[in-house]
């Protein structure tokens, strides 16, 4: 099996996701679809600008999306943005059998 | 929180019949390294900063920037995995069986820094990782 170490380069998503309280805000509204952001600073326990600076972060990942009504913002997830990092696990999900196929071979035959 | 590697990483385990020193070799020695990964020049030294070199593909030079993590040797083998800005964490585990070395593969996409404080979070992973179950749905 010829396996190329395709790049996949899911990097903006795990670096919106690596941070718990971002994990939390698009778990919530992954859970209970639209929220506003005085909803998610209630969820999240943290303050209202610091839930704002979140979901700043999670807009760039195009985690979520946003829209004003008067004057909230309601917020709702983007599970399909998931995609680079379900490419890149199973990218190398791929990669590193087939590369442990070959360390066997190749502890079989020093064995010898 | 138990362990929740399989979805924000990449885990292979295997049972080899071999022992802990002969894996460890594999794992270290540069011609070996080469006939199963890639060509290389690591070294089994902390800090140590090195490539691997794969065929290169349109849009990609074929090269892996790493730097040596962790070594203990027979026992644990780190190095972190940078590709087109990306950087990753591959985790060689070594554990010695009755019949040989249960052997254990982490690449984890997620910047280390972050292991430790999302360990002590209110929030778990579990429910993050239910839906990115759905998500991934048919994967592996």
């Amino acid at each position: 099996m010829v396996l190329l170490v395709k790049p996949v380069n899911a990097n903006h998503l795990f670096r919106a996701l690596a941070d718990p309280t971002r994990r939390a805000i698009f778990e919530e509204l992954s859970r209970q679809g639209e929220q506003t952001v005085h909803a998610l600073t209630r969820y999240a326990g943290v303050s209202q600008p610091a839930v704002s600076k979140h979901l700043t972060v999670l807009k760039r990942a195009k985690l979520v999306r946003h829209r004003h009504q008067g004057r909230e913002t309601h917020y709702r997830a983007q599970p399909d943005a998931l995609a680079p990092m379900v490419d890149w696990l199973r990218h190398y999900g791929a990669f590193w059998r087939d590369r442990f196929d070959r360390l066997e071979n190749l502890l079989n035959r020093m064995d010898k | 929180m138990t362990d929740t590697a399989p979805t924000r990483t990449v885990v292979i385990e295997r049972e080899m019949p071999h022992p802990p020193e002969r894996i460890w070799r594999a794992l270290t020695e540069n011609s070996l390294i080469q006939q199963w990964l890639m060509s290389n020049d690591f070294q089994p030294v902390v800090g140590h900063h090195f490539q691997f070199r794969s065929t290169p593909v349109p849009n990609w030079n074929g090269i892996i920037d790493s730097q040596v993590l962790v070594v203990e040797p027979h026992a644990r083998l780190a190095y972190s995995w940078g590709t087109l800005g990306m950087e990753s964490v591959v985790t060689f585990t070594l554990t010695p069986t009755p019949e040989g070395t249960h052997l254990r593969m982490e690449h984890s996409g997620f910047p280390s820094e972050e292991s430790a404080s999302y360990k002590g979070a209110k929030y778990g992973w579990t429910n993050f990782l239910g839906n990115l179950e759905r998500v991934v749905g048919g994967l592996d």
